[in-house]
């Protein structure tokens, strides 16, 4: 393992388990990349340690104190910090130091990018530039809202805490959301002239299975990290050669990702046998139909319409009631699937209107459709995206 | 513990009848009370309308005296109570009560000392 794999690895649990001892993320933040300048350093000159990770760890405590002592903050803290590695008592439904962070990292009294940044830089160890490069901001706005979000955290006391039993459901669903949102970023990037952006979709699936390994018993994490894998294993059937969108139903599907398809899958049948359904188990229930299927033509969109039936009774949304319709067009026709759609409050969303015009086309409206792929193309601010759909205009 | 300073923000206008009213005095009364009770109440009050408020300002040696609140707005601060808390989970908890007792929003603002 490289260097910089092992900082991917485990930045996240040195900052989390630096910042119980120190209480200060920014003291830990500090420490820790001390530690990993360090490592640069030295390992190449004096070796690997037996212990990279205590190492890591070890070199990061005792620059966190230096720079205390240099800050001359009291023997209070100091003390404090002597006594890491003495464990505190364990409370809470999870004992690791990163679920407390990415908790702390997602709490609701932070607005949504922030707990995205946030999230990204303090587990997933990325720079700030790379996190402004990822959401296609000024780096200095970026660093301007990770600081203010760390200084609301300080001053507002945002605790360093997994949330109570009574508030974990809602919590976790807030934590989960956070993923999925960078997931999809990643995905189906909403802006800039690429169509994927698959170090975000890489940094969400490790962050998918970081919560997995964190809290085994929530099936809703195990159906988030099961959709990632499903849709992720698509990436390479996704998009043409110059860089413009397949449909699902045109990909080659001897390019999905097999290893990917058969982990999701897998972890879909485990949720199956546990009877918990919720959206994501639900949404990765029908991604794994899908995958099943070797060819679109025989993919069983009997089921799919049930489980879109599920997921709409589950979580309904307008989102929801589209992807429906579009199952309720493989299995029922074009003409009542267009019925659906047209109830829909969404003329904003470009693929509520690409799913429009697929649906006018296919009932021989060329003129309607037309319209409807050209309001597609205006709403879509990914230019591979409104090529495609330019495209089909003619 | 740290202070926090919960601020209720209410629409202008004339006061709400009785029967709207009362309740909410009465289980702000009961709010109050627990917060005794647990040790987090600091200081409440409220406020009259904001048409009794006015601002001073000094400008180059001269004050100037303005009638009515700092800000145009329709709704302004009406009341607030500052609460110790250990963390802002704590305080949001009693916040949400107080939010469900007034049926207006709460601000919530750590003090600094």
């Amino acid at each position: 393992m490289t260097v910089e794999e092992l900082y991917r690895q485990e930045y996240g649990r040195a900052v989390a388990i630096l910042t119980r001892a120190f209480g200060d993320l920014d003291l830990a933040e500090d420490a820790v990349q001390d530690a990993f300048a360090a490592a640069v350093r030295r390992w190449p000159v004096e070796g690997r340690p037996p212990s990279p990770t205590g190492w890591i760890l070890t070199t990061a405590r005792n620059r966190a104190i230096d720079r205390l002592r240099r800050a001359k903050v009291g023997v209070e803290k100091e003390a404090l910090a002597m006594a890491m590695g003495d464990d505190e008592p364990v409370t809470g439904p999870f004992s690791d130091d990163r679920l407390r962070l990415v908790f702390t990292c997602c709490h609701p009294a932070l607005a949504l990018p922030v707990r995205v940044a946030l999230t990204l830089r303090l587990l997933g160890g990325l720079t700030t530039a790379e996190i402004a490069r990822a959401f296609l901001v000024p780096e200095a706005t970026m660093a301007q809202r990770i600081v203010r979000a760390k200084a609301k955290i300080r001053h507002a006391g945002i605790p360093y805490r997994i949330p109570a039993e009574a508030d974990l459901p809602e919590r976790l669903r807030g934590v989960l959301a956070v993923v999925y949102l960078i997931f999809n970023e990643g995905y189906l990037a909403s802006s800039g002239d690429a169509l994927v952006r698959d170090d975000l979709c890489a940094e969400a699936i490790r962050l998918g299975r970081l919560l997995v390994e964190l809290m085994p018993d929530e099936p809703e994490a195990h159906g988030l990290l099961a959709l990632m894998l499903l849709v992720a294993s698509r990436r390479n059937a996704r998009t043409a050669p110059d860089g413009t969108p397949v449909l699902l139903a045109d990909q080659d599907r001897s390019r999905w990702d097999r290893a990917l398809v058969a982990e999701g899958q897998a972890i879909v049948r485990e949720c199956l046998r546990r009877n918990r359904p919720g959206p994501y188990q639900i949404q990765a229930a029908i991604n794994a139909v899908h995958s099943d299927a070797p060819s679109a033509a025989r993919t069983d969109w009997s089921q799919i319409l049930q489980l879109y039936d599920l997921l709409a009774a589950t979580a309904p949304s307008p989102v929801v009631a589209l992807n429906r319709a579009v199952a309720v067009a493989e299995v029922h026709g074009p003409e009542p699937a267009l019925g659906i759609v047209d109830g829909l409050a969404l003329d904003d969303y470009h693929v509520y209107q690409a799913v429009r015009a697929d649906l006018l086309r296919r009932l021989g409206r060329t003129d309607e459709a037309s319209a409807a792929y050209a309001r597609a193309a205006e709403l879509t601010e990914n230019t591979a995206s409104r090529e495609w759909l330019l495209g089909r205009l003619t | 513990m740290k202070q926090y300073l919960l601020s209720v923000y209410q629409p202008d206008g004339g006061r709400p009848p009785a029967e709207v009213l009362d309740p909410i005095m009465q289980g702000l009364q009961r709010l109050n009370d627990d917060l005794r009770a647990a040790g987090a109440w600091v200081f409440a009050a409220g406020l009259h309308a904001p048409e009794t408020a006015t601002v001073v300002r000094v400008r180059d040696g001269q004050d100037l005296v303005t009638d009515g609140p700092f800000t145009e707005g329709k709704e302004h601060l009406g009341g607030f109570t500052v609460i110790q808390a250990p963390d802002l989970d704590a305080a949001l908890r009693w916040a949400r009560r107080m939010a469900d007792v007034t049926t207006l929003p709460i601000e919530v603002r750590p003090i600094a000392s």
